[in-house]
């Protein structure tokens, strides 16, 4: 039996709707890299906040190396070697990199200073024994994501953490940087150190990790050796249920070209190139998904083709027609429904009720709109039956909308968006923050309407994503297409390669 | 005319000015570093000065005033905190209640104590440094050196160490590392273990006794009285100058410094110019229009400045 390093018994915690943990029991042995699964909002990370401090649980006890530990706030947490790695980096950008790994624990000189020369070498030392350098002295918002992440990394061992908590940690890396994620974990296993990792991707768990809990409800559905259990058995336990995992896809039975995309150029917030020379089409009953390192202009594309952000050059045509930097108003009444990638700050509006949101931006048509007021019996009804249609739980039309599960907005976002009947779906990281049962929604839904004869522009920065649904695939980075694949013929390295612009593929470039 | 308006003696007026707008722009400097917008800060001072000048003249001593002054600052700074950080109201408005509550407050107590809306101070502060040479026993320029650096009340010199000290504190020292943290990204700060409550408290209490001790220079050094509202507005030109000092302490000082500027040159021109006393007043406040419009785009403020704390429920 292996040493165990940490352990949580019965843990309990209430939040005033849900039980988020409910007499759960973890144990993680030293020295193992152990995956924990389940679906968003299973608990998995407010265990973690348990376990880190940030959350005193209800009712329960942990112990670490057999002691029993009161972990009242994360400066217990660091003390008794535990770190964590959070999911939205938690990293001053203003500060530099040596800043961020020393803040809290600075090394001192004269007792009053911090003494910035012993931080340098020290983060150089750690970065070192894991295989890769990092510039101290660099700031963190000039640095990139992959790099951000080693210096949470960094940032947790300078802390003397022998139990690493990892939370989601390749939810924003390139396929290529998780790979290399997974080797700096692999050399942190060879190191003696203890790793939970969270994740819903469960390729990774395979990959990765030596054991794995499956979290569902605020519960522990079961423990297992990696060997012992495949992916399928993983899915099951987390939903409850069989998932497809395949997704079912009907032969494209493409129509006229809907979109047709030229020559677009845009800029950025800075006032920069972000969209270069741009073109494209869909046609109808075909989706095309663009795969790109956020921060390549795919945001930037998806606003101009909704009216968001004038286009600096060429032109957009909708079934032929000149659309370009139209209001976003007169392009929605064109028929192109928009599902954001912010869902909170474009897509919802938290503190209206459900049925408010699902009359956003036909509120002032009729029959919503009769004259100066809102009819509110159509409103109701209206709302009513798209909950039903669409399965929006909980199924009340005055909920606010900030009450409802991040499953369920996504719900009424597609629910509206789709009402209309559009020619055009532009979906931008459609399931990000999703589960496994709205994920599996979700597709379903642009599944639909791509069989219905609509075209569709599916923006993802999951790769997987973009390979089950999209009937081709463009592949974008700085701003510009790269190459346009099929999806039957690529895989996701290839993909990688092109969306990190790898010089590998400069023979690719040319032929575009 | 310009020889007139331009000499020494303009420059350590400017000084002079420029000295209650840079310590309390220093007050903003550390409060929104760590998260807190203080717009109070013109209260403060207002409260200051006349606490000064009332402490003054009944303890027969200046620096008593000085201190009381630093005191009432660090009050009204912990009312702002209790508002803003314990109970997570609206900083404006708890800002604006401060302002509104010291322009009441001190005229009530001006009336109660003085029986008058003007009172003047008895006892004044010494002047520091060297003296000044007849004309005659030194050269102008040694003259003109003496005026500008080495011949003013002893805060003149007080405020210089303050803005060093404040650079090193928010630079160079673990304490600063930590307010800057806390005003750009709480969450991680606080996932690092900074008490960010602890670090704000110090912050906005800081900022009062700045914005207090702001107001005693106002009222003992530079005005000799005390009259209601007599803050004119200084401590939004001394958020102005926090900004376009760009949130720091050297950048605040310098933008006090050309405030100053206009401010003494309103002043002087006073007598000299035809222009209507009016137009003339208006110069400090046009100068800070001017500099904000042209500080906007570049001026990028604490991100979590003006937002409270709050831990995220998963």
């Amino acid at each position: 039996m292996p040493e165990i390093a940490l352990e949580m018994k019965n843990i309990t915690k209430r939040f005033p709707l849900v039980v988020a943990n409910d007499k759960v029991n973890f144990s993680v042995y030293k020295g193992e890299i152990h995956a924990l699964v389940g679906e968003n909002g299973a608990g998995k990370s407010t265990l973690m906040s348990i376990l880190y401090g940030l959350y005193q649980a209800d009712s329960g006890e942990i112990f670490i190396n057999g002691k029993k530990a009161n972990i009242s706030n994360p400066n217990i947490a660091i003390h008794l070697k535990i770190g964590m790695v959070h999911q939205h980096f938690m990293l001053v950008p203003p500060l530099t990199v040596a800043e961020n790994i020393i803040l809290g624990m600075e090394p001192r000189k004269n007792h009053f200073f911090i003494d910035m020369e012993k931080a340098i070498k020290k983060v150089e030392e750690l970065s070192e024994s894991m295989g890769f350098k990092i510039d101290p002295e660099a700031k963190i918002e000039n640095v990139s994501v992959g790099i951000q992440q080693r210096v949470e990394i960094i940032k947790v061992l300078f802390r003397g953490a022998e139990i690493l908590i990892m939370d989601e940690p390749t939810a924003v890396l390139t396929p290529q940087e998780v790979e290399e994620l997974f080797e700096i974990l692999r050399s942190l296993k060879k190191q003696g150190k203890t790793i939970i990792f969270i994740t819903h991707k469960l390729n990774e768990v395979k990959d990765l990790s030596d054991r794995v809990t499956v979290m569902r409800r605020g519960q522990v559905v079961g423990v297992k050796n990696i060997k012992d259990t495949n992916q399928e058995e993983i899915a099951s336990m987390m939903v409850g249920r069989k998932v497809i995992f395949k997704v079912e896809k009907k032969p494209l039975n493409l129509g006229k070209v809907t979109l047709k995309v030229e020559k677009l150029e845009a800029l950025n917030n800075k006032g920069l190139p972000a969209v270069k020379d741009i073109s494209f089409e869909i046609k109808e009953g075909e989706i095309l998904g663009f795969a790109g390192v956020e921060g390549n202009g795919q945001t930037e594309l998806v606003e101009v083709i909704t009216g968001l952000r004038p286009a600096s050059s060429g032109k957009i045509f909708l079934n032929n027609r000149d659309i370009t930097n139209d209001s976003p108003r007169s392009i929605r009444e064109d028929k192109i429904a928009h599902i954001p990638e912010d869902r909170r700050r474009r897509g919802i509006i938290s503190d209206y009720t459900v049925a408010e949101n699902l009359i956003l931006g036909s509120h002032y048509l009729s029959p919503f709109n009769k004259g100066l007021s809102l009819n509110f019996a159509v409103i109701n009804n209206h709302a009513n039956h798209l909950i039903k249609i669409f399965d929006i739980r909980p199924s009340d039309k005055d909920n606010l909308l900030k009450s409802l599960s991040g499953g369920n907005q996504q719900k009424v976002i597609v629910a509206r968006e789709l009402y209309g009947e559009p020619k055009l779906l532009v979906a931008a990281q459609p399931t990000r923050g999703l589960d496994v049962g709205s994920i599996e929604f979700v597709y379903q839904q642009i599944l639909n309407e791509r069989d219905k004869g609509k075209a569709i522009l599916l923006i993802s920065a999951d790769l997987e994503e973009i390979l089950s649904l999209a009937d081709r695939i463009a592949v974008i980075y700085e701003g510009k297409i790269v190459n346009i694949l099929d999806p039957k013929k690529t895989n996701e390295k290839e993909i990688g390669l092109l969306m990190t612009g790898s010089t590998k593929n400069k023979e690719l470039l040319k032929v575009k | 005319m310009l020889g007139d308006v331009f000499n020494a003696q303009f420059i350590a007026s400017s000084i002079r000015v420029a000295i209650p707008l840079a310590l309390a722009g220093l007050g903003g400097v550390f409060t929104e570093k760590s998260g807190v917008v203080n717009i109070g800060l013109e209260g403060m001072i207002l409260t200051g000065a006349f606490t000064a000048v009332a402490v003054t003249n009944f303890a027969k001593n200046p620096w008593v005033g000085v201190l009381a002054a630093i005191l009432v600052g660090i009050f009204l700074g912990l009312i702002h905190a209790i508002t803003c950080i314990t109970f997570k109201a609206n900083q404006i408005v708890s800002g604006v209640a401060i302002n509104l509550f010291a322009s009441g407050i001190t005229i009530f107590f001006c009336w109660l104590l003085f029986g008058e809306t003007q009172i003047m101070v008895k006892n004044n502060l010494p002047i520091w440094g060297l003296s000044l040479p007849n004309i005659g026993e030194a050269s102008t320029l040694v003259r003109n050196l003496i005026v500008i650096f080495a011949h003013h009340s002893p805060l003149v010199y007080l405020t210089i160490i303050i803005f060093l000290l404040s650079h090193i504190v928010i630079y160079k020292t673990p304490f600063g590392l930590r307010l800057r943290s806390v005003g750009e990204y709480p969450q991680a700060a606080d996932t690092m273990g900074v008490n960010i409550v602890k670090m704000r408290y110090i912050a906005v209490l800081t900022s009062g006794a700045l914005a207090g001790l702001s107001g005693s220079f106002l009222s003992l050094e530079q005005a000799h009285f005390f009259v209601k509202e007599m803050s004119g507005g200084r401590g939004f030109i001394a958020l102005a100058a926090m900004i376009f000092g760009k949130w720091t302490p050297f950048g605040t000082a310098g933008a006090a410094l050309l405030f100053g500027f206009g401010e003494a040159l309103s002043i002087r021109l006073q007598g000299v110019s035809a222009v209507p006393v009016q137009f003339i007043n208006m110069i400090p406040y046009l100068l800070a229009i001017f500099v904000l419009i042209s500080a906007v785009g570049r001026a990028i403020p604490p991100a979590a400045s003006g937002v409270p704390y709050e831990k995220e429920i998963v």
